[in-house]
């Protein structure tokens, strides 16, 4: 089953979740303030925020206005559209460096999934026959250097590790000279996991930057920022700050198997427009899908239409 | 977006009450609708809000506020009493076994940090003088065990593990280990799931029923969302919660999850994780956490924090001066001495009123060394007698101190409008009646 089938299996589970709720409230046909205010609610009850909540809205109230629509299933149409408007309509996948190694370097706050995001990821660019490296760039956490070579193993691709404590620049460092050594098609960063509010971290995390795209100029080709779908609206803040600190080409939205809508991404792409590449939808290797914009507005929106 | 604390929005809403008078049911609800968007801005569950909200205006509506002369106020005093009822109003203590061991299961989502609070947990309660025994049933995700093993290593905290065998085995196992070698308490730390994982949720309650935990205590991350009351919801009726740990409250998020959480289990969170290191681990203080979640400063936790960092004499001297509003840019500049040795400033900052905006002014959402440095550098150039008493502050000073200190004009002002605001809170801490860890009014 597709991740979608999955979204929706949740969502039927759920009945009296978001899209329960936008059904009763679309039958009624009838768009007065009551209404607005309860599709006010299903949005923020999906992390959306409120002031893209408010903001939306107050445009679906506008064409509503103007449009009149008779039926529940235009203003559904209407909703979608506004959303997409926001998350762009198109999947963007990632971004591959005219030169090998491509580097890809992957940030986030503790837990949100970094390291089982960047196994199957070199899980599924091994099936599409790519020699990859992973680097283990989380020296900090405790045993997060043997989870990061188990999912190596699992994905068939080669490792770069230093010992816990040591330096994560220099062993990015070294991982770039090993794959330029050995011919790797792509090389994933693993980082260890920061609040955006450590400043020295952070700092930190800007130096590690730096030596990579020293290491190899035009490294790295993507930076991607992990964000878990369970997190609120502390979600925009570690956007702003990672992207601050080192410029995102992408996000990637964890956990989207649970009841969590990942709503806050509608606010993160209104506000700093990074597209979210992949999706992750559990804990196995074939876990993690590339991101359709429509089709996640679609599976939001499924029992409606 | 920057959000501004509620007590700015809501004295704007009352200074355009001001003047009228009493307060009519149209007012009270314009000042709830921005104690409601708070309240959502900071992830509490919007049903929870709403529920919030109803018991809150009924208060509101009764004679107390409508015929008292300072309604705003009032209108704020039940909000945060409120609150403070809700979120509980005492730390909560570990329940024990009345024979030995106390049995804690440690379960919650994937990545809210159950493997680094077991071993805090572990460590909190060595210090006491117990002799906790850690176990490792997360079989699932790679080097969980192991990264269990490198904590108790760390710790000097022994840690039982069976390999990937089944985890109601290894509790089983564990707890006869305890037993055997005499630990007081036995720590299961459980693999991260989901709440709709029928499954692995049969697992936890197996568990249970092997081990019968005296406490089993859900691990929450303080940044969760809206998802928060159906997590705890789920986790409580297949378990029945005995606690709550809250996690990475040493971000900067509001932390609204807190409340949900509290309010769909009747749980009491009953410690705070602050950090990765094994002793950012603290009994939690609920009725601090009311202020946190409406935006307001810890006045409370900076007193303790400056307590236990700096030398005793000197923090009794300015919790007097916090007090009693006699804090002066110079007093200011002391501890921005002192601060600097003290570690995360954000962290500190973020507890003082009207300094985690000062940040957000300064640079984005960061509060940064430089930043310090800078402010410590308009300070300097400031005489004594400014220090003291920075309404002599006019024009021509001010120019004179940004071109002393290397900085704008502009920086001179934020720097000092920032403190004026600072101080007038702190004038109000000061009148209300903030004695020992009583409630206070905060605007
Ligand atoms: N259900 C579910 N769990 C996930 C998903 N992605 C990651 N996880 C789990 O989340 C937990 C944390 O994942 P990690 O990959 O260790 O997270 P991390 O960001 O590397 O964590 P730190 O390095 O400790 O900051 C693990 O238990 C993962 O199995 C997902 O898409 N769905
Ligand atoms: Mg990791």
């Amino acid at each position: 089953m597709g991740i979608f089938g999955r979204i929706r299996e949740g969502l039927k589970k759920t009945r009296s979740g978001i899209m329960g709720r936008l059904e009763s409230l679309f039958s009624r046909n009838i768009f007065d303030d009551n209404f607005f205010e309860e599709l006010e609610e299903v949005l923020i009850g999906a992390d959306v925020g409120v002031e893209t909540t408010l903001e939306m809205v107050e445009k679906l109230r506008r064409l509503v206005r103007e449009e009149r629509p008779g039926e529940a299933d235009r203003v559904v149409e209407m909703l979608k559209g506004l959303m997409l408007e926001v998350l762009g309509e198109e999947s963007s996948g990632l971004n591959l460096a005219a030169e090998k190694p491509t580097v890809i370097l992957v940030l986030g706050v503790n837990g949100v999934g970094k390291t089982t995001t960047i196994g199957k990821l070199a899980g599924r660019l091994r099936a599409e026959n790519k020699k990859v490296l992973v680097a283990a760039g989380d020296t900090f956490r405790a045993a997060a250097i043997e989870q990061l070579e188990t999912w190596a193993n699992r994905a068939g691709a080669d490792l770069v590790k230093h010992q816990q404590g040591a330096d994560p620049s220099a062993v990015l460092f070294d991982a770039l000279s090993a794959a330029r050594a050995r011919g790797s098609d792509v090389v994933i960063c693993d980082t260890a996991g920061r609040l955006h509010n450590k400043t020295n971290l952070m700092e930190e995390l800007r130096k590690v930057r730096r030596v990579v795209e020293k290491a190899l100029p035009g490294a790295p080709h993507e930076v991607l920022l992990v964000l878990d779908a369970t997190t609120g609206q502390n979600a925009l803040a570690q956007a702003r700050v990672f992207n601050d600190v080192a410029p995102l080409t992408g996000l990637v939205l964890t956990k989207l198997d649970g009841t969590a809508k990942g709503g806050i991404l509608v606010a993160v792409a209104r506000e700093l427009n990074i597209p979210v590449k992949f999706i992750g939808v559990g804990e196995k290797m074939d876990d993690l899908q590339p991101f359709n914009p429509t089709e996640y507005v679609d599976a939001l929106f499924s029992p409606l239409t | 977006m920057v959000f501004e604390s509620l007590s700015g929005k809501l004295r704007e809403t009352l200074k355009r009450l001001r003047g009228k008078g009493k307060l009519t049911e149209k007012d009270v609800d314009a000042a709830l609708r921005e104690v409601r968007l708070a309240l959502l801005e900071a992830d509490v569950n919007f049903k929870v809000v709403k529920d919030f909200i109803s018991q809150v205006r009924e208060r509101c509506l009764g004679k107390e506020v409508l015929e008292s002369l300072t309604p705003g106020q009032q209108v704020i005093k039940i909000v945060n009493e409120e609150l403070t009822r809700l979120m509980g109003q005492s730390a909560a203590k570990l329940n024990q076994a009345s024979s030995p061991p106390t049995v804690v299961m440690m379960v919650g989502l994937q990545g809210s940090g159950k493997t680094t609070s077991a071993a805090k947990l572990a460590s909190f309660l060595k210090k006491k003088q117990h002799t906790p025994l850690l176990a490792a049933a997360d079989i699932y995700r790679p080097a969980a065990i192991r990264q269990l093993q490198v904590l108790g290593e760390q710790l000097g905290l022994p840690v039982f593990q069976l390999g990937q065998q089944d985890p109601v085995t290894i509790a089983r196992a564990a707890l006869e280990s305890a037993r055997k070698n005499r630990n007081d308490y036995l720590i299961i730390d459980t693999a991260g799931r989901l709440h709709i994982d029928e499954e692995l949720m049969g697992e936890l309650q197996r568990i249970e029923k092997a081990v019968s935990p005296h406490e089993t205590l859900l691990v929450v991350d303080a940044m969760t969302g809206q998802d928060a009351v159906n997590v705890a919801k789920s986790f409580h009726e297949k378990l029945g919660l005995t606690g709550v740990v809250l996690t990475k409250l040493d971000g900067d998020t509001r932390g609204g999850a807190a409340l949900s959480v509290r309010s769909v289990t009747g749980c009491p969170i009953k410690f705070a994780g602050l950090g990765e290191k094994a002793d950012a681990f603290e009994p939690f203080h609920p009725d601090r956490m009311a202020s946190r979640i409406l935006g307001m400063g810890d006045v409370l936790s900076l007193i303790e924090k400056v307590q236990t960092s700096f030398d005793a004499d000197k923090a009794r001297e300015m919790e007097k001066k916090l007090r009693s509003q006699q804090f002066t840019l110079e007093d200011f500049l002391d501890q921005l001495q002192q601060v600097k040795n003290m570690g995360p400033l954000n962290q500190l900052l973020e507890m003082l009123p009207g300094m985690g905006q000062m940040g957000k002014k300064l640079k984005g959402l960061t509060v940064d060394d430089r930043e310090l440095v800078k402010v410590e550098a308009i300070i300097r150039s400031m005489t004594k007698k400014e220090r003291l008493n920075p309404d002599i502050i006019n024009s021509s000073r001010r120019k004179r101190i940004a071109a002393g200190s290397g900085t704008r004009v502009q920086d001179v002002n934020n720097l000092l409008k920032q403190f004026d605001m600072m101080q007038k809170m702190m004038k109000q801490f000061g009148k209300g009646k903030i004695k020992g860890r009583g409630k206070f009014p905060f605007v």
